[in-house]
């Protein structure tokens, strides 16, 4: 499979298809990885894949330093690959300006990651190239994927608030979360406005508080579910349940699900006029 | 607790133009009385209300929130009130799973014509949130650490 890759890789590049090639690059130790960017065919030997290739590296297609580099190809798993569907959907890439080089992947990280367990995109579902052994993507259903979360809705109220204030007393702000997020792409975020200062950017807990939720919020329906956020906070907040909780009201309200249909409307930026009615009075 | 010390709930109501701020401007013209807990704040659609400004009203201190705005179809918009309506079944479910009683947000539809429905409404929201007393847990979060200068904000 890497064989493979590499020889996509380079073929890619000599023949100028593209200018760059983000990929995995082996890590410091073999159980991590890091990300690569080839701009020159003698080097695709850098690439590399295995089950520690964690990272979504689409996140870099927001980032100007990677863009500079010219039209890239772009080593996805299934989930990342979902991402580059919702950008396209958001106006923020053009499908011909990317080339995806999708990896049929059977589960990541060591432990495996959480989302690996109900994952049905094992084969990616838009790539122009695929590596590796297509395998059926398997299905699953509503309450099988939300599953993770069937422990903390059935807390009481107080219980809820006193989890979810004791996981937000720990966040720092460093924002590690929207910088990794390939899904937060705002060149100025909401929290480095300042006039009127809607989000208090001390790592106090009441604006710790409205910085997760609007995270959070600004990714319903939107949200592609990589576990990205959750594995960088340094303060270990599980930011993904958040994220699946909207997820899950998308689904269950707009039978929408993000980056798995090109032609479904972005549940947010549409409405049907039978939406539901059951919070109004 | 003295009858002069009864709690009171501070509740903020974001009205739009056209409908609810109409429907309770009707309410007062036809001199029905309601509850005079509710501070209204006056928007051009409920499709403009960010959910930030619920976070904010209840970071200075609010202890219930009244969203309201034209019955879906009637928005002066077109269709401000529909985007709005998917927001809030969202944004609703999220607080609740981070410990917010949902009682505490309300949202509802009310055209210019119903004064009634406007005094019933918020009357409604007065007593359901004077049942469930101060929103103190989030109160709480202002005056952790040594920042007196958010309580006298609140105050």
């Amino acid at each position: 499979m890497i064989e493979a890759l590499r020889k996509k890789a380079e073929e890619l590049l000599k023949n100028k298809t593209v200018d760059v090639v983000y990929g995995y690059g082996e890590g410091s130790v073999p159980e991590r990885t890091r990300p690569v960017f080839i701009t020159k065919p003698e080097d695709v030997n850098k690439l590399t894949w295995n089950k520690y290739c964690v990272y979504n590296l689409t996140t870099y297609l927001k980032k100007q330093e990677a863009r500079k580099l010219g039209k890239p190809a772009i080593v996805v798993k299934g989930c990342d690959a979902k991402t580059i569907t919702v950008l396209i959907k958001e106006s923020q890439l053009k499908r011909e300006d990317i080339y995806i080089i999708g990896v049929t992947c059977t589960g990541i990280g060591d432990p495996p990651a959480t989302k690996c367990e109900a994952c049905d995109v094992n084969t990616p579902l838009i790539y122009d190239e695929l590596i590796g052994e297509k395998i059926e993507n398997k299905e699953f259903s509503f309450d099988e994927r939300y599953a993770e979360l069937d422990e903390y809705e059935k807390l009481s109220e107080k219980e809820k608030w006193e989890f979810w204030q004791k996981q937000f007393e720990k966040c720092i702000k460093c924002y590690a979360c929207s910088s990794i997020c390939p899904l937060c792409f705002c060149d100025r975020c909401i929290v480095d406005k300042n006039q009127p200062q809607w989000i208090d950017p001390s790592a106090h807990p009441r604006g710790n508080l409205s910085w997760n939720v609007t995270r959070a919020y600004h990714l319903a329906g939107r949200c592609i579910n990589c576990e990205e956020c959750q594995r960088v906070c340094p303060a270990d907040i599980p930011l993904n349940l958040l994220n699946k909780k909207l997820a899950k009201e998308t689904e269950k309200n707009f039978k929408y699900r993000s980056g798995y249909n090109a032609d479904d409307e972005l549940a947010m930026a549409t409405y049907k006029e039978d939406d539901s009615e059951e919070i109004f009075k | 607790m003295t009858e002069e010390n009864k709690f009171e709930p501070r509740i903020v109501a974001f009205l739009c133009n056209w409908c609810t701020y109409a429907g309770a401007d009707l309410a007062g013209t036809g001199r029905k009385e309601y509850q005079a807990n509710v501070r209204v704040i006056k928007l051009p659609c409920t499709g403009g209300i960010d959910p930030l400004f619920l976070i904010k009203a209840f970071e200075r201190g609010a202890d219930g929130i009244l969203v309201s705005g034209c019955h879906p179809g009637d928005c002066h918009y077109n269709s401000g009130n529909y985007h709005a309506r998917r927001r809030w079944n969202v944004y609703k479910p999220l607080l609740e799973f981070c410990g917010i009683n949902p009682d505490r947000i309300q949202f509802s539809w009310i055209s210019a014509a119903e004064g009634a429905k406007w005094v019933e409404t918020i009357n409604g929201v007065v007593d359901t949130v004077r049942a469930l007393g101060p929103f103190e847990n989030y109160q709480k979060l202002n005056t952790i650490g040594s920042d007196t200068s958010v309580s006298s904000e609140t105050g």
